[in-house]
């Protein structure tokens, strides 16, 4: 299928406002999801008669539920801060890809029906009508918002475009206009356990095999477990790290660090992903299932520790959410039964839950692992913040620590690293372009424009530092840069995981016993050949 | 809804009913595409389809390129070689001439 022909955006030597191009990004928007994954999230199947009433009764409720999003439609006093600060819009130059005008396809309809003037003066105030007009614009644009949140930190009121671009999602949801590609996934998420539908069988067969590569490559009886009872660590990790390039080589390495460290860990058949995309809709109630999976993987496995692999937003849902959602760490209420008993289980020596970046920056800090550092020689590396890691997580437990213990685990196991420019990392991180459910081909556009500003920065560090690799703990980011990257003239094989460079340079205890039979076997073969 | 040989496909050219996947189908799709169909293609494609009536989901990308090594020759067992194959990625233009679902999520 031909995709919709569009121009690349050119990369200039620094970024600047653009010339508005009004429209430019007009459209459908992403593919509709149907009745089919609708209706088992409890959408309807399709646009309901009575849209606009159910529209503006769940804005309602919305507002009084998340006071957040009422402050936010409030205190807007159009400073401007914001709007150059969306990738999108800097890479577009449709001004409605700017976060206050995004903010005000829902701030306007807020207006109409919440507030006194908007009541009885709608021009005076801007206030608008929910009509089908409208209702194709939120659906549009509010799906060129990956929720990404850079315009908020600077944005002197803190107001977030993100949790109004999921406040939008949700009610579009509620009317059955949803998005095939969220919707399509969270089915799957909540039946199977992962977002690809990885059936058990399959993950099974797929780790096995791994092992068996990983003993070939490295001389070590590296594990990747399944559904072990009793092991001391539940990884979760989202389910493109079983699947996908260059995922798989993270997972790799996760697998050599734990078994460096001698410690027992599993994955769980039942809970196979770390992605929870219920926040990507806005639903609290689909993001409370997904991780109520995690609970119950937690319980039946009897873990005592439960640790994130290299994933975004599931970092996010898992720092910021799960305590109250599923009683990992603290918070759990005492009338929810499971999450007490979940609490009790877990053991608070150690930070519940755990990023897998945590865990092994802190091994390193106790001298615990040892690394060729040469393997990694022939990159020069630098470091994608991923957003939501950037800024809605911690790491560590101090401040700045989600954008100190990447780069020291990198540094750990590479000779040659460097950032790129300072307003373009850390909390002001530009997004790779395809997070908060955008991560489809029918956005393809929106996403190769997007990246540009990522993109930028990055050829920046390439002409002057010699940059050739970009290290990321995004399952997202990967797989979009691997896609987006040809198109500005990068090699795509140039992002990686964290953990494959940890991989590539961590020297492994090799069991003695063993040490002979793997030269005998190739032996074996070469003459068999 | 769009059709490829009287058979129902999706927007993004999947077919609805994989019972409905024939060669026909697949030549014809790829033809749409300007891929011309070669051995190697078919190589990949019956494995897409066996590994798929095995486990009901496509090959993680390390387990399709360790067999097409197996299959066809080590310099063969690599992404790029697939890509070189069909040039939208062998998971998803791959995946929708064998008649597979299109696989989605963080990938």
């Amino acid at each position: 299928m031909a995709a919709k022909e569009f121009d690349i955006p050119k990369l200039p030597t620094y970024i600047e406002i653009p010339e508005l191009n009004p429209g430019v990004m007009d459209g459908d928007g992403p593919f509709k999801s149907v009745e089919e994954f609708q209706k088992p999230l409890g959408f309807p199947g399709e646009k309901i008669d009575n849209w606009q009433e159910v529209a503006i009764a769940k804005m309602g409720e919305l507002k009084s539920k998340y006071r957040s999003v009422q402050v936010f439609l409030d205190s807007c006093v159009k400073c401007g801060a914001c709007t150059d600060k969306c990738h999108y819009f800097l890479g577009s130059s449709d001004p409605k890809n700017m976060p206050v005008a995004r903010q005000d396809l829902f701030r306007s309809v807020y207006r109409r029906h919440f507030t006194f003037a908007g009541k009885y003066f709608p021009k005076l105030v801007g206030a608008k009508e929910l009509d089908d007009n409208m209702l194709d614009d939120w659906y549009n644009y509010f799906h060129q918002c990956s929720q990404c949140r850079r315009c908020s930190v600077f944005c002197p009121y803190g107001i977030d475009t993100a949790e109004i671009s999921m406040a939008a999602r949700e009610i579009l949801d509620t009317v059955g206009v949803g998005q095939k590609y969220c919707n399509q996934i969270l089915g799957k998420a909540l039946t199977v356990g992962n977002n690809l539908g990885l059936p058990e069988p399959a993950l099974r067969d797929t780790l096995l095999d791994l092992e068996e590569e990983v003993e070939e490559d490295f001389g070590a009886p590296v594990k990747y477990p399944l559904d072990q009872k009793g092991a001391e660590i539940l990884l979760i990790t989202p389910s493109a790290d079983f699947f996908a390039e260059p995922h798989i080589d993270g997972l790799i390495g996760y697998g050599k660090v734990f078994y460096q460290d001698g410690v027992s860990w599993t994955m769980s058949s039942y809970a196979s992903e770390g992605a929870n995309f219920g926040m990507f809709i806005g639903s609290y109630d689909i993001m409370r299932k997904a991780a109520l999976r995690i609970r119950k993987a937690a319980l039946d496995l009897e873990v005592s520790r439960v640790m994130v692999g290299e994933c975004g937003h599931a970092w996010r849902v898992a720092y910021s959410f799960w305590n109250t959602l599923s009683g990992v760490g603290a918070g759990a209420q005492s009338s929810d039964e499971y999450a007490m008993k979940l609490q009790k289980q877990l053991d608070d020596r150690y930070p519940q839950p755990q990023h897998i970046i945590e865990y092994t920056y802190d091994l390193i800090q106790r001298g615990k692992l040892e690394f060729d550092k040469s393997e990694n020689d022939d990159r020069t590396v630098t470091f994608h913040d991923s957003c939501n890691v950037a800024r809605a997580t911690n790491m560590g437990g101090v401040e700045g620590g989600q954008f100190i213990l990447p780069r020291e685990v990198i540094k750990a196991v590479c000779n040659n690293y460097v950032d790129m420019e300072r307003s373009t990392i850390k909390e002001s991180t530009f997004c790779c372009g395809g997070g908060g459910g955008l991560l489809t081909d029918d956005l393809m556009e929106i996403r190769v424009k997007g990246a540009m500003p990522r993109m930028q920065a990055l050829k920046e560090v390439e002409k002057n530092e010699g940059v050739n690799t970009l290290a990321a703990i995004c399952a997202i980011c990967k797989s979009q840069f691997s896609k987006v990257l040809p198109k500005f003239d990068f090699d795509p094989y140039m992002i990686v995981s964290v953990h494959q460079l940890v991989s590539a340079a961590i020297i492994l205890d090799k069991p003695q016993t063993d040490a002979e039979e793997p030269a005998i076997e190739a032996e074996e073969t070469a003459e068999t050949e | 809804m769009a059709q490829i040989c009287g058979a129902e496909v999706d927007e993004e050219g999947f077919l609805v009913d994989l019972k409905d996947w024939n060669k026909e189908i697949c030549i014809q799709m790829a033809k749409d595409d300007d891929v011309e169909l070669t051995e190697e293609h078919w190589g990949v494609i019956d494995f897409l389809r066996d590994y798929f009536e095995e486990y009901q989901i496509a090959p993680a990308v390390r387990v399709l390129t360790k067999a097409i090594a197996k299959k066809m020759g080590k310099d063969k067992g690599n992404s790029k070689y697939l890509y070189s194959l069909f040039p939208y990625g062998p998971g998803k233009q791959g995946c929708r001439f064998a008649g597979l679902p299109k696989p989605t999520g963080c990938i």
